[in-house]
């Protein structure tokens, strides 16, 4: 059976750099636009990576300003300083 | 540029807050300013192996919801200022708001009481710092829901006594004794309950695609603080499963345990979604999605992943998940008719859907709709043409756990009413379910002590004994204001006047 983690963010401007950030650097992701929010899902794994995401945005950014903008989330989430991890192990 | 970073990392931060805090009491015993930690039965050996991932400290705390409250009342402001209720697809809409500020609103505050005493039961420091700052996260839900609706109570009828209504009206006894029951458990069982069950595994069918429904009727407000809560949620929805795992990680007699609140919480709160069942269907002109889609994204396909990674520690999914998975074919039509026939007696109007969402709904449910529900509507339809609009006079029989009337069918047999029945004590008990008699069966002392407002209307406990008096007095639904049927209603044709197609008679409103 396939094991889908998923994380879904509000569609603003914040989010649109994010979702660019967690389809580069998860090319098995896919990604879903639904009235006012984005959703990418995946099997088994995301990340998003803080290096990714100052790249995108030209300034730093602290993994935790994501949780402004984030809706949802399905999977084991592990966080530390330099990325955001969802997983079913 | 080479700066020394002498900021503590997240782990470090997080690793002062949560351990430094906590202590061994020397003069008082641990068991007496604990006291409820142990009798459920729940084995703790190490609480130090409690992990929050967000690790979450104070001062990032109040940084980042300081954020989302300034964001989320400049749209409030933005909405009211420019009159955005005008802007919504139909104010059949509105109705879906009166259900949740009297249905769901109240529950966040539960949920900010019901966090806050929990907290305290913990000796576990990280546990409590995550039960504190889920209940201000409640609090804050709690309020921004009513803000939000409160542009709407200037606008349009229902929405004038929420709380008032949620201690008393009948349907919303429903969401109310569902946080009751869970409030009244013991505190591991309360956050199986509801960081686990409800926010883990079920709240996203409210929370996602409902408030993606309401951006798609234009509903500003509402969508932004339902994102701006559901942003809270995916904190509290990884300190839910990070609670099951911590207490099935500790000792192996929990297991059991745990898989029999699993078992209990996850059919609690099916129930209490088939409102959202049906406010998704019914309850939104433009839709973005069904129920049994929503359903099976949501649960079948997010809670079948989580289920699959609990299996090592011995948890099976949910017992009842079954008659849930077949339910979604039939939940939203079933609930619909019944409040369809109550809606003398509710605080919000009904209607028969229109052509084109009948469509909508044959496409969506393509065994179900036009064998089973269309033909209902098509009477009901008939009837209100020739001037018999249907109202059921009939009080219904409530399932003693749930407390919804029973009015579900079987599994697989569509058109057979499913009701269990059993005598406690010499009392007669009456279930919705299998499900729900197991429940009882198993804590008969709680339950038979429910409220049910059919019965206590029965009994003269509700101001009157006739559905008028209920209604008005102690209800505080204004009739002929806030019940009965949409086309008609001043909602109605206030409507048409916002939008120019009919001026408003006063004169005319419909009772």
């Amino acid at each position: 059976m396939s094991q889908l983690v998923f994380i879904v963010f509000q569609d603003n401007d914040d989010s649109r750099y994010l979702a660019e950030a967690v389809m580069d650097d998860n090319p098995h992701a896919e990604m879903q636009h639904q009235p006012a929010m984005i959703r990418i899902q995946a099997e088994k794994r995301l990340v998003m990576n803080r290096e990714t995401m100052e790249e995108k945005l030209g300034r730093d950014w602290d993994v935790q300003e994501m949780l402004i903008n984030v809706i949802s989330i399905g999977g084991n989430v592990d966080e530390d300083d330099d990325h955001f991890i969802l997983e079913w192990k | 540029m080479a700066v020394q970073n002498k900021k503590l990392n997240l782990k470090d931060k997080y690793q002062y807050l949560t351990r430094d805090m906590g202590w061994e009491p020397t003069y008082q015993k641990k068991k007496d300013i604990f006291p409820d930690e142990d009798f459920e039965g729940i084995k703790i050996t190490d609480w130090s192996q409690w992990e929050d991932p967000f690790r979450l400290t104070m001062d990032s705390y109040w940084k980042y919801q300081a954020e989302k409250e300034k964001k989320l009342y400049a749209i409030f402001d933005a909405f009211a200022q420019n009159n955005g209720h005008q802007n919504i697809s139909d104010a059949r809409y509105v109705n879906a708001l009166k259900l949740f500020l009297s249905g769901v609103s109240p529950l966040e505050h539960a949920a900010f009481q019901g966090y806050a005493k929990t907290g305290r039961q913990f000796s576990g420091t990280g546990a409590r710092v995550a039960c504190q700052m889920q209940a201000i996260d409640e609090l804050r839900h709690s309020q921004t829901q009513q803000h939000a609706m409160s542009h709407y109570n200037k606008h349009f009828n229902g929405l004038h006594d929420a709380a008032h209504m949620h201690d008393r009206v009948w349907f919303l006894s429903v969401p109310k004794s569902f946080f009751d029951d869970a409030r009244t458990a013991g505190p591991f069982e309360f956050l199986t309950a509801i960081s686990f069950s409800f926010e883990y595994v079920l709240t996203n069918l409210l929370f996602v695609p409902f408030m993606s429904g309401a951006a798609y009727n234009g509903d500003m407000a509402t969508v932004t603080f339902g994102f701006s809560a559901q942003s809270d949620e995916a904190r509290h929805m990884t300190l839910g499963l990070e609670v099951i795992k911590f207490i099935l990680e500790q000792h192996e007699d929990n297991v059991p345990i745990v898989q029999r609140w699993i078992d209990k919480w996850f059919w609690r709160g099916f129930r209490l979604l088939s409102l959202v069942s049906m406010m998704m269907d019914y309850m939104l002109p433009n839709k973005v999605m069904s129920w049994s889609e929503a359903w099976e994204v949501y649960y079948e396909q997010n809670g079948g992943a989580l289920f699959k990674d609990l299996e090592r520690y011995g948890i099976r999914p949910p017992k009842y998940q079954e008659v849930a998975n077949d339910a979604k074919h039939h939940l939203s039509h079933q609930l619909w008719t019944t409040f369809y026939q109550y809606s003398q007696a509710t605080n919000f109007h009904t209607w028969i859907p229109e052509k084109e969402e009948m469509d909508w709904m044959s496409e969506k449910y393509p065994d179900t709709f036009d064998k089973y529900y269309r033909p209902r509507y098509e009477h009901l339809a008939k009837e209100a043409a020739a001037g018999r609009r249907f109202y059921n006079n009939t009080l219904p029989q409530l399932c003693q756990v749930c407390q919804v009337p029973t009015l579900f069918t079987e599994m697989g047999a569509p058109t057979k009413l499913s009701h269990r029945q059993l005598k406690y004590e010499g009392e007669r008990y009456h279930f919705c379910s299998e499900a729900c008699c197991e429940i009882f069966e198993h804590e008969p002392e709680k339950y038979i002590q429910a409220w049910l407002p059919v019965h206590q209307i029965y009994q003269g406990n509700c101001e009157g004994a006739d559905v008028e008096t209920v209604v008005q007095k102690y209800y505080h639904i204004n009739i002929g204001e806030d019940n009965f049927e949409y086309l008609g209603s001043p909602d109605h044709k206030r409507w048409l006047s916002i939008k120019g197609l009919k001026p408003a008679d006063e004169k005319k409103d419909a009772a």
